[in-house]
């Protein structure tokens, strides 16, 4: 089929758009000055300084503390509702609420525990962001692992009940097996969404306790600093090894499936 | 996951939030209503012996407003462990200490209006002098506070005033006056800033136009608001935290500021209080009651008195502290360089104290959100 | 949890009893956690904004219908209005940036089809705070742009710090997912259909509107709603990018929570703005059902 050349305008554009902020911040963390608006000369000499920052450190410790928790939460809560509302419901108000914190506004989610917590006096932590996160968490883990077992074929379920498993042996020695590549995707999409997530955690967490996104904030408020570019270039380090990974492993489970 | 499948489902989304908002209009009356509690009038009585090496003190305050290895020097002299956290305004520490959840701070750091208004809220123990002996190095001056006479339940940390950081090198004419912001000279124009906090938001029109600060008026409020929409159009942005950064590159050539923030040690870079007089602001130090540290949390806050300790705010963050031999310990080179470093106590006091207003205050609150919403 | 097998001839009482068992395991956790941690938190947030404004955060458990009057007050309305508008523009430069790009991907060879698919998510895995920073080094006064204007002779201007730069940072935000779901529906696209409409004669143009944009109405409608919905309540980029000279309706919110300290009021906000985004939905999934 013919492809427009008009089209390929908006195409690059769409890329260069996204990208070109994403350079810039990668170079200027290697620049030896302190402007951020113009490069003296190359020099690691910010990432020395971001891992000498203790307050850097105690967010990246936070984040991933809650962002493990509510992942295994959420993994665990969402693959037995995903397969309890694809195998023991037909209810469609239960399979929206399922799904209803993934297309929630944040801001909302996050007003509504606020108050929660305030009324039953919750004490504020990093267990109050980690329930926080398991919310939306869970509601990804339900929608892709249910998408997940839409492909899988019940009869080999019906076949194991037939032989005379039990509901728990069927549960995990044929249905689980067969969600799992569903099951990683989603707790991976947990994890990373929950890293991420700042409104949430900004309105949940205790001041003690702050998340890598909220010290983020605050660093970013304060002012444009190299050192946040050094943290920009080390967390898209990492989430490029992860996106790759996790692309990797999905050809990989596709292929053995 | 981005199948194009909710759209088939979203009529049942919109059912279950409707069922969720009919469940409320029942179960929501048996939340815990939050205590209009009395402002601080029963003291514990406090074990002026206790063994502190028990207790661990956590505080909040802004970032880089007390030394980094401040919470090693705790350690070292009273033995117990002090965590320190941090809050970028008072709002939002403020949003924490009355959302009526536990938030674990036993010690906060707060401008003056904001403590008055916790105190009202029965949120603040009393500060027990004679677990602070190092309030003697005050001023006698920081003992008469408007929003706290007698230092009841907040201990004054740092004080200052607002008014005018410039340029000195790109404005034409000096600034002197209120309406140099608000109205701008053609070189200047959006390269104003001015703060976003609603009290400080409203301060130069309120002064320009010669009314107090803590005006409850309906009427003065409008001819506020009208002179703060008008400079809206001069303004780069509203700032709080940036403006030094601003002034320093050059994006910004005249600002509001405090006179701690106005990088006054850079050369070109000075500041000035307008002529039509400005106010008073004091951070403080204050006590939860919900603390369960509350002996080694008033050891803390004796601790900062000590003029070593507090002098640290005036030679590292160029703030002036209400502590007399802190002050007369400055190096006369520092104050010299500094000229916000030099305002004497009385010269302070001339300012007018912001106060917190109770009801009224939503009036700033929504004078903040008209000024910033209009067009 | 394990339900005891049973023999073949108690089937109907085993399955019955032990079904309800199942359905107890499978649904009651997940759904007994959406309970406590969603509907009863929402429903908190709805009869908050029935109750009065406690003088220094919390409420008053009076009953007062005022907080829902002042949500007519034409400062507010207006606020709600200008939020609508900007994410309504947002979404449509999302749109028109997302549509062509999602199209030509699906067209792409199999192997440069998923490098470009990573290309358009791997920003969406990055900070987000992180990447709206990035606009202001580029765009700030002394920032990249000018100074490369500068070189040319021109500027220097003041990019930042207004609606446009709000929207800009909006659509950076949530391109990608207004580009996914388009993909999506684009790539399930049959190409035989467009090449039957040519071959009947039609231009592009014409097919495009007739044939190819109908079929993927429902991508387009579900991108948008990615893109409108966390643009609607954001209070972030309207600060970041906004220098806080324009607000949205998030920055309201927010303020009520934190500055003012008035929560019914702010939990009246939350729930108008939860109210405008239903309505959007229903008429979307109205839309896409007729389509």
């Amino acid at each position: 089929m013919r492809r427009p050349r008009l089209l390929y305008v908006p195409f690059w554009a769409t890329y260069v758009f996204l990208y070109t902020p994403i350079v810039v911040l990668v170079v200027m963390s290697f620049n030896s000055g302190k402007s951020p608006y113009s490069f003296t000369g190359l020099s690691l000499k910010w990432y020395g300084k971001l891992a000498g920052n203790a307050l850097v450190r105690e967010g990246l410790v936070n984040t991933l503390i809650v962002a493990a928790g509510s992942t295994v939460l959420a993994t665990v809560l969402g693959t037995l509702l995903a397969v309890g509302l694809a195998r023991h419901t037909r209810s469609r108000v239960l399979d929206t609420l399922g799904v209803l914190p993934a297309v929630l506004p944040d801001l909302v989610l996050a007003i509504g525990l606020l108050v929660f917590y305030a009324a039953v006096r919750m004490t504020l932590g990093l267990q109050s962001v980690l329930l926080a996160h398991t919310v939306f968490g869970m509601a990804f883990v339900t929608a892709v692992v249910r998408t997940r077992l839409t492909h899988v074929d019940d009869s080999l379920e019906e076949a194991s009940r037939d032989l005379g498993a039990s509901p728990f042996t069927t549960f995990v020695r044929v249905t689980l097996p067969q969600l799992m590549p569903g099951i990683v995707a989603g707790a991976l999409l947990a994890f990373t969404l929950s890293v991420d997530e700042f409104v949430i955690a900004f309105f949940t967490a205790a001041p003690t306790t702050p998340t890598l996104p909220i010290v983020i904030y605050s660093m970013v408020r304060f002012g444009v600093t190299p050192e946040i570019n050094a943290l920009a270039t080390l967390l898209l380090a990492v989430s490029f090894t992860v996106v790759i990974a996790a692309q990797r492993m999905t050809r990989l489970t596709e292929s053995l499936s | 996951m981005f199948r194009a499948r909710y759209p088939r489902r979203l009529p049942a989304v919109t059912l279950v939030a409707g069922l969720a908002l009919a469940v409320s209009a029942c179960g929501g009356g048996t939340t815990a209503a939050l205590p209009e509690a009395s402002p601080s009038a029963s003291a514990e009585q406090l074990n002026p012996n206790a063994n502190l090496s028990k207790q661990s003190v956590t505080i909040s305050v802004w970032p880089g407003y007390t030394p980094e290895d401040l919470a090693a020097r705790v350690e070292e002299k009273l033995r117990f462990k002090l965590k320190v956290a941090t809050h970028d305004t008072n709002e939002i520490i403020m949003g924490k200490l009355t959302g009526g959840a536990d938030t674990g701070i036993d010690v906060a750091f707060v401008s003056g209006q904001y403590a008055q208004a916790l105190n009202a809220a029965g949120l603040l123990e009393p500060i027990h002098p004679e677990l602070i002996p190092n309030l003697a190095n005050l001023y006698p001056e920081a003992k008469e506070l408007a929003f706290d006479p007698g230092n009841t339940f907040s201990v004054p940390y740092t004080w200052g005033t607002t008014g005018i950081c410039y340029r000195s090198d790109l404005v034409k004419t000096p600034p002197t006056s209120w309406n140099d912001i608000l109205s701008p000279p053609e070189d200047a124009r959006k390269k104003v800033t001015m703060m976003t906090t609603e009290r400080w938001l409203a301060l130069p029109a309120v002064k320009a136009l010669g009314m107090s600060v803590n005006t409850r008026n309906d009427q003065d409020l409008a001819k506020v608001k009208e002179k703060l929409v008008a400079a809206k159009a001069n303004l780069l942005g509203y700032d709080d935290v940036t403006f030094g950064d601003r002034l320093k590159s050059g994006e910004a050539v005249m600002v509001e500021a405090w006179d701690g923030w106005c990088p006054t040690s850079e050369k070109n870079i000075k500041f000035v209080v307008p002529k039509e007089g400005s106010d008073l602001w004091v951070d403080t130090m204050v006590v939860l009651r919900s603390s369960k540290n509350k002996e080694a949390a008033h050891a803390f806050i004796n601790f900062i008195l000590d003029p070593k300790i507090h002098s640290w705010a005036a030679l590292n963050i160029l703030y002036k502290v209400p502590n007399k031999a802190a002050m007369d310990a400055l190096p006369t080179e520092l104050k010299q360089k500094n000229a916000p470093l030099q305002m004497s106590p009385s010269q302070l006091l001339a300012g007018e104290s912001i106060v917190d207003l109770g009801e009224d205050s939503v009036k700033y609150t929504r004078l903040a959100t008209e000024v910033k919403a209009a067009q | 949890m394990t339900v005891p097998a049973v023999s073949g001839a108690t089937v109907n009482t085993r399955s019955r009893r032990s079904r309800l068992a199942e359905r107890l395991v499978f649904l009651g956790p997940g759904l007994a956690y959406l309970i406590v941690l969603l509907l009863i938190p929402l429903a908190t947030v709805l009869s908050f904004s029935l109750f009065r404004r406690g003088r220094f955060g919390g409420v008053i458990y009076e009953a007062s219908g005022d907080n829902l009057v002042r949500l007519a007050d034409p400062i507010y309305l207006d606020i709600v209005l200008g939020s609508l508008r900007i994410a309504l523009v947002a979404t449509l430069v999302a749109l028109l940036l997302g549509y062509p790009t999602a199209y030509l991907i699906a067209r792409l060879p199999r192997k440069w089809k998923t490098i470009a698919l990573v290309a358009i998510v791997l920003p969406f895995w990055t900070n987000l705070l992180i990447r709206v920073y990035a606009w202001i080094v580029l765009l700030s006064g002394p920032g990249l742009v000018n100074s490369a204007l500068g070189k040319l002779g021109l500027g220097p201007f003041e990019f930042l710090y207004n609606q446009g730069t709000v929207v800009v940072g909006l659509v950076y935000s949530y391109l990608p997912l207004m580009v996914l779901p388009l993909y999506a529906a684009i790539e399930r696209l049959d190409p035989r259909l467009a090449e039957a409409s040519a071959n009947l004669g039609a231009r592009p143009a014409r097919t495009f509107v007739s044939v190819t944009l109908p079929l993927t109405l429902p991508g387009v409608l579900t991108g948008c709603m990615f893109v409108f919905v966390p643009s609607f309540g954001n209070f972030v980029i309207p600060e970041l990018l906004g220098g806080g000279r324009s607000i949205m309706v998030g920055n309201l919110i927010r303020d009520q929570f934190l500055t003012a300290r008035d929560w019914p009021f702010g939990s009246a906000l939350t729930l108008a703005l939860l109210a405008v985004l239903i309505v959007l939905l229903l008429l979307q999934a109205w839309s896409a059902r007729r389509a």
